[in-house]
């Protein structure tokens, strides 16, 4: 079984901005733990001289002219989807340091 | 019959010659899924109003055009961007402010210029991640065929749906498995596309390099009408690939005789159910009773799809959930001390324990010091399982495979090992990894009555293959035909 313990899970919740009950810690622990060993099968396989594979049909970088396209959403279309205040075409965030 | 029974073939038929009209098919639709839905859990959303006014805008029209999807209409995953139609991934993330997104997905907008008519939205596990729609929101979709079972997932809603004749046909995604699956367990063809085969564009993403866009249908013919309107390169989706799209239907007569079909050993395995293993074996010698010629193979990496596929997709969902902050959609929270503060909270709150298991799991694979044993590895890994399939396909035109090791499972059966729940996907996951096409059909049911599902594997972009092969088996077959009594 892989070695996971609860002060790795919090930090790993605290890097992916996830806040987690006492309760989801002891949940989460042991599945994660159990998951990892499942994962670390892949040590079995050796992939010495193997290149990785990350685009599977063998496409390189596409380019495109640079021409604006016109059939697109409104500004205001798309902020409307926002659950926070607009101001000037602009969504208020909470602030990123603490002050009101 | 029920006009919600026909499929695309017999409904365009019948439009063709004004028979029937779209009006009475949407109708037919709108009074199943009433009739029915209550018990299946299959459709989140509808959309019958407009369903409705786009059905008589087409019935109005003087000249009948040629496109078989004209006035047909279907249901579509909720993770697929419909304009002003609710769109929520079934996800309380979505689900409290009913994201009406401002665009159409691609495919919803290449379905619609052909006239095909969307009729609402399907259940689906929480942002596509689980195999059995029990991680949704809106709780689980039943099995039509055992309402104590699950419809498979993460696209159950849609499979059950086009088995119980909701809809004619019906839009799902794959990652790992997520069409096939629920495919199988609701005994409906379901085609998962060689990845790029279709835009990904505008259609919520799980694991990006991974993702797929395919169909729900009552026949392999239906399956091929559906991707000819939806296949081809799109400018907005990078990764669909400049491969010219043939006329699937022309493919479908031209039967199996003199095609190899390989049986790969891998796929038969201790701890998967023996009438799955009858069944599948069964249709190998109904394609010898066709004229082909059933070869034995080997994908030696197949025990590795699942380690490979748990690293590369949860790792891909922690950069794909981080859009999901609270600040251009989704769910919010009343007075947070300062930004870090918000995101968590609106994170905890919005997304389900399978969504943050996957989050936890890619965050520790990408984390310094750990990327190169986990994601880097199972890329490599990823490359091996790929070559499996070359090299298997230089032998061989195709491959036959059980879907899933198992007919439908008892709801809740898995809900406390996520581990188990991810060995479901053991048949599927290695060629998504691969991204080669895979076609689920019906070949069997169960001393239960449960469906079975065979599927269908071929080389990148040869769809038209597994159409040619898949039909052949229908028509020699009738499981394709058994309905679900509900």
């Amino acid at each position: 079984m892989a070695q996971l313990t609860s002060d790795d899970v919090r930090h790993i919740a605290q890097l992916a901005r996830l806040r987690l009950t006492d309760a989801e810690v002891a949940k989460f622990t042991p599945e994660l733990a159990s998951i990892l060993t499942t994962i670390n099968k892949l040590s079995e396989v050796n992939t010495e001289n193997v290149e990785p594979t990350a685009q599977v049909t063998g496409l390189h970088n596409r380019f495109r002219e640079d021409v604006i396209w016109t059939d697109v959403p409104t500004t205001e279309e798309m902020l409307a989807t926002s659950p926070l205040p607009i101001s000037d075409q602009q969504i208020v965030t909470p602030s990123a340091h603490g002050e009101r | 019959m029920n006009l919600s029974a026909l499929t695309i073939t017999q409904a365009a038929e019948r439009l063709q010659k004004r028979d029937i009209s779209s009006t009475d098919l949407v109708k037919a639709c709108i009074e199943a899924i009433e009739k029915k839905d209550k018990q299946l859990n299959a459709v989140v959303h509808r959309n019958f109003e407009r369903a409705l006014f786009e059905a008589k805008n087409i019935d109005s029209e003087k000249k009948a055009d040629g496109n078989p999807l004209r006035g047909i209409p279907y249901l579509a995953k909720d993770v697929y961007c419909e304009k002003d139609v609710p769109t929520t991934a079934c996800s309380n993330m979505l689900r409290n402010k009913d994201y009406l997104p401002p665009y159409d997905a691609t495919t919803i907008r290449r379905l619609k210029a052909v006239g095909a008519i969307s009729i609402g939205k399907t259940n689906t596990d929480e942002f596509t991640m689980g195999g059995s729609t029990e991680t949704s929101c809106y709780g689980v979709t039943k099995c039509p065929w055992d309402v104590s079972r699950v419809a498979g997932g993460s696209s159950g809603g849609s499979a059950a749906a086009v088995a119980a004749d909701e809809c004619v046909f019906a839009l799902g995604t794959d990652t790992g498995g997520s069409i096939r699956q629920p495919a199988s367990y609701c005994g409906c063809v379901g085609l998962k596309v060689t990845y790029g085969r279709t835009s990904r564009f505008g259609v919520m993403s799980m694991a990006s390099s991974l993702d797929t866009i395919g169909t729900f249908g009552k026949t392999v013919e239906d399956a091929a009408i559906i991707l000819q309107a939806i296949a081809g390169r799109d400018p907005l989706d990078g990764t669909t690939g400049d491969v010219q799209v043939p006329d699937y239907r022309a493919a479908l007569a031209k039967g199996v005789k003199g095609l190899k079909i390989g049986l790969p050993r891998e796929y038969f395995i201790e701890g998967m159910d023996p009438e799955v293993e009858t069944a599948v074996r069964e249709a190998a010698k109904a394609f010898e009773g066709l004229g082909a010629t059933i070869v034995d193979v080997s994908l030696p990496h197949t025990d590795y799809g699942i380690a490979t596929y748990y690293v590369i997709c949860p790792s891909e969902v922690s950069s794909n959930m981080a859009r999901y902050d609270g600040v251009r959609y989704g769910h919010t929270v009343k007075n947070p001390e300062n930004l870090i503060e918000y995101y968590e909270r609106v994170r905890s709150e919005g997304f389900g324990p399978e969504v943050k298991r996957r989050i936890m799991i890619g965050t520790y694979a990408l984390s310094a010091g750990y990327y190169d044993a986990y994601y880097r590895k199972a890329q490599k890994v990823r490359t091996l399982v790929k070559k499996d399939f070359e090299d298997a396909f230089q032998k061989v035109d195709l491959l036959l495979a059980p879907t899933a090791p198992t007919p439908a499972f008892v709801i809740g059966a898995h809900t406390n090992d996520p581990v188990q729940m991810y060995l479901e996907d053991v048949f599927t996951v290695p060629a998504s990894l691969a991204g080669m096409p895979g076609l689920s059909i019906p070949c069997g049911f169960s001393r239960n009555n449960l469906p079975i599902g065979m599927q269908l594997i071929g080389p990148h972009f040869r769809e038209d293959l597994l159409f040619q092969v898949g039909h052949a088996y229908e028509q020699s077959t009738d499981w394709h035909t058994r309905k679900p009594n509900i």
